[in-house]
């Protein structure tokens, strides 16, 4: 294998957009069948170096100041776009993470797959159809034949991914990119879309470049990895080299940072862990290792009993309901002060929506809501609007969250003044100042823009304005998300801190069961609008119960390489939670297997 | 992305400068007509009718079919001109984004109600709208500002209403009503600077059509008194001498060009200004 020359070897790359170099100085190789994974997070130039072996970066205004793609005897660094048209699609196909914006919306998926095929290949329309099919087949969607005639809204994320994969197939390619092809879906749709990957890639000996920032992603399907940081590579190797024996301090720093599942095995509390950052250039271990341990359990600060939401979908002619989406179907818990209930689901679970219903920004349609001991439905409208100040919700999307037009230190004030809690203006200024500084940035950028500041700053100055107004709890809606791994482990210490010194509840809304398993005290986990197992965290994570829990924990990826990997197939699509009238969901019943441990019985 | 934010920021000053001078300029030039040119809009000189202009230097941009100096007049008829063009606009503006602020944002029966009516508003040819409204008040200045308002009122509202149904569902909006943020607050904190970008082009852009608009009314004897000069009116004048006697109808289309140009580059580089993120949000 090592004797003949590789499929595609990038020979000291380096890209840049004007003087700003994005890729300095890249080298690696791709074999046939093999799988290289791009590693490193955001602003490290992974998406650059495969924009650029498609030559895509022209269109963006970039040029290489140095370098060679070489790919089948020819320097694509060179090539002509005209030549390039032939390769692409044709030699080299890519895959982009968001599976609704790189499908057309208008044609269906059938005339979208076959007019690569069209394009480059000398065949029939009914021959091309008939490839289609067959394409459709292989990447395992079901009933093809009727599939391509609809549309791509028609179809559900992993559907449309497959699809995606299917036409970047169509051409059998040599070489294919796939940049970040899961990060937008569910963890048991990712693992039926890698598996399916991973099975075309042997079916069919071609070379993949896989970009992710997900190191259990890595550890899934990587023979080789290539760490890049700032533009540079910093780290090449066999996949089990680098996470048995990490050379580099970064790769060392954004391997530590990693969530592991399964890696709180035997502790009955969640754990504040050190981190381990890079301070110049080694690897340095901060912070304290501190146990969790801050629940009262004298009376539930919020108490959820049987929670109900529906929204209509569809009405007909005459404007009556004929569909309607359950969201929450009658669920239950309570959250105590000092705890973090984690909720976790896939999407259309009814998390987030239940976090929107305590926050007021939906209305149940019956259940009742307490905060302690007192409902919402008892309440005037200002003790309602103090709810507003004693209940905060942190979004997912930082940047989204804050407005583009007003200083961070507006955004942090406003709290404050909407529920007047400082009369003077000094004050408030100085109380913003140490808001700032409680979430580790300088009280100094107080008078900037949220867009000067990256991703993990955002998101602290969202914390920062979530404690502006002395809340007892926290609704954190897949607040970590949006982050790279390094910067989400320190804001998840940072939580955890906040919650010692201040005895917040956080209810914690996540997908990522690594982070909820290091974080949470006691952990719901929905399915279509109901809990299907609730308890203390080690007794849904250690003594699983129900088969939902159990898929979805297997469906996470390992960041290791040398776990050995139950060959689980995880079939099947996410239920559309959309139903007609009439036709409402059965409400499951819960059995208390062990004390505080409840599992939704039958179904 | 550096190179762009300096290139822009070039561009972005000389904006500033021309849009700025021009407009000083003409502002100037109206402002003082009667000092600069003492009664000479409307001194009649018929010995000296018709005079090309560059040829007399009494008569720089020359004279009109009664021998009315040219630049007197299209200084003395910016006054009428920018009134009713800057007034009708601002009216227009505040009147608009009011309603569609709280239309877009409160949604329901009055959002239907309001939209209803701009949509016949807007079926309504503008001339009939006119002459109906002035055949009730009778024709006058004021009267033609209100007649504008109303006529262009719709564009502002339906503008900025489809820009709050897309900024209303943003995060940033939910996470302030999540706050307890007011209402009133979140559309006029919140909404209303998100907004204001696409508002201020429509508005330099609107200023010259109303500026049109005026003298097509005037033209019809539904608008001001037709002796006091206006750009408008100079135009429709000037039209039957356009083969003999360009320069009667040139210079005040000329000025309507400049002043519109230069409140187009202050738009623009206002614009530019508000967006602290430094890009440009073109509509």
């Amino acid at each position: 294998m090592t004797t003949q020359t590789p499929l595609l070897s990038v020979e000291d790359l380096t890209v840049a957009f004007g003087e700003n170099r994005v890729v300095e100085n890249l080298s690696f190789t791709v074999e046939a069948g093999q799988t290289v994974a791009v590693v490193g997070e955001s602003g490290s130039g992974k998406s650059m170096t495969s924009l650029s072996i498609m030559r895509l970066t022209d269109n963006l205004g970039a040029h290489f100041k140095s370098g060679k793609i070489m790919f089948e005897g020819r320097d694509l660094a060179q090539a002509t776009q005209k030549e390039m048209r032939s390769i692409r699609g044709n030699e080299i196909a890519m895959i982009f993470q968001e599976p609704m914006t790189s499908l057309n919306p208008v044609f269906t998926v059938g005339d979208q797959i076959s007019e690569a095929i069209l394009l480059h290949e000398n065949v029939s329309r009914a021959v091309a159809e008939d490839k289609v099919r067959q394409l459709l087949e292989m990447v395992r969607l079901p009933d093809a034949a009727n599939l391509m005639k609809r549309y791509p809204h028609q179809l559900s994320g992993g559907m449309r991914q497959r699809a995606m994969i299917a036409m970047a197939l169509a051409c059998r390619p040599k070489l294919l990119i796939a940049d970040e092809p899961t990060t937008a879906l569910d963890v048991t749709i990712q693992a039926q879309i890698l598996t399916i990957m991973r099975d075309l890639q042997r079916e069919l000996g071609m070379g993949m470049i896989f970009i992710t920032h997900d190191m259990g992603v890595v550890a899934e399907m990587a023979d080789h990895v290539v760490v890049m940081w700032k533009g540079r590579k910093v780290e090449e190797g066999p996949v089990r080299e680098i996470f048995a024996n990490p050379q580099h301090p970064y790769t060392r720093t954004l391997l530590s940072a990693v969530p592991r599942l399964g890696s709180m095995k035997g502790e009955r509390l969640p754990k504040r862990r050190p981190l381990t950052v890079l301070e110049d250039g080694q690897p340095k271990v901060v912070g304290e290792e501190r146990v969790q341990d801050t629940v009262r359990t004298d009376e539930p600060l919020l108490s959820v009993e049987d929670m109900l939401v529906r929204f209509d979908i569809r009405k007909n002619f005459f404007g009556k309901v004929t569909h309607r989406l359950s969201a929450v179907s009658k669920v239950s818990f309570d959250v105590y002060p000092g705890e973090t209930l984690a909720l976790v689901g896939e999407s259309g679970s009814g998390k987030s929506t239940i976090g929107r219903t305590i926050q007021q920004l939906q209305r149940a349609q019956s259940g009742v809501i307490r905060v302690r001991g007192k409902s919402f439905a008892d309440m005037s409208s200002a003790e309602l609007f103090k709810m507003r100040q004693e209940v905060q919700y942190i979004f997912q999307d930082p940047f989204a969250s804050l407005d583009p037009r007003k200083t961070v230190g507006f955004s942090i004030a406003e709290p404050i003044h909407t529920h007047g809690l400082i009369g003077d203006r000094k004050q408030v200024t100085k109380r913003v100042h140490e808001l700032l500084e409680r979430v580790g940035l300088p009280s100094a950028v107080a008078s900037r823009y949220p867009h000067e500041f990256s991703g993990g700053q955002r998101q602290r100055i969202c914390i920062a304005r979530a404690l502006a107004s002395n809340p007892k709890l926290i609704i954190a809606d897949e607040a970590l998300s949006a982050l790279d791994v390094s910067i989400q482990a320190q804001i998840i210490n940072l939580f955890m801190d906040l919650q010692a010194d201040l005895g917040l509840s956080y209810l914690f809304i996540s997908h990522d069961l690594a982070v909820v398993e290091q974080m949470s005290h006691r952990v719901a986990v929905l399915y279509l609008g109901q809990i299907m197992e609730m308890g203390s965290r080690q007794q849904i994570f250690e003594q699983t119960s129900h088969p939902y829990t159990k898929r979805l924990l297997s469906a996470v990826p390992i960041a290791d390489p040398a776990f050995d990997r139950a060959e689980i197939r995880i079939e099947g699509e996410i239920p559309n939670p959309v139903r007609r009238v009439g036709d409402e969901p059965a409400i499951l019943g819960h059995d208390e297997i062990s004390p505080g441990h409840f599992v939704a019985r039958g179904a | 992305m550096a190179t762009t934010t300096a290139r822009r920021s070039r561009f972005y000053n000389l904006e500033f400068i021309i849009g700025a001078s021009l407009t000083a300029i003409i502002c100037f030039g109206v402002l003082f007509s009667e000092v600069l040119f003492p009664g000479g809009a409307t001194k009649v000189d018929l010995a000296a009718r018709l005079t090309a202009p560059f040829t007399n230097w009494t008569h720089p941009f020359g004279t009109d079919p009664l021998g009315r100096d040219v630049l007197a007049r299209v200084l003395a008829g910016g006054k009428v001109s920018l009134l009713v063009g800057v007034v009708s606009v601002i009216g227009a503006v505040l009147l608009g984004v009011v309603l569609g602020l709280v239309a877009g944002y409160y949604r329901g029966f009055w959002d239907m109600l309001l939209m209803r009516f701009a949509d016949i508003q807007l079926a309504l040819p503008f001339i009939l709208l006119a002459m109906t409204f002035v055949a009730i008040v009778g024709p006058s200045l004021t009267n033609t500002i209100i007649l504008l308002i109303v006529s262009e009122w719709v564009k502002y509202a339906r503008l900025v209403r489809g820009q709050v149904l897309t900024l209303r569902e943003r995060e940033f909006v939910l996470s302030a009503r999540a706050i307890g943020v007011t209402n009133w607050r979140i559309i006029f904190q919140h909404l209303l600077p998100n907004l204001l970008g696409p508002v201020i082009v429509l508005m330099t852009l609107n200023v010259a059509n109303n500026i049109l608009l005026e003298s097509s009314l005037t033209f019809l004897g539904l608008g001001i008194d037709p002796s006091t000069p206006s750009w408008g009116g100079m135009l429709a004048d000037g039209r039957t001498y356009l083969q003999t006697a360009w320069w009667v109808s040139v210079f005040p289309g000329l000025a309507i060009l400049l002043t519109v140009l230069g409140l187009n580059l202050l738009g623009d580089w206002l614009r530019d200004s508000l967006d602290p993120s430094g890009r440009s949000s073109r509509p």
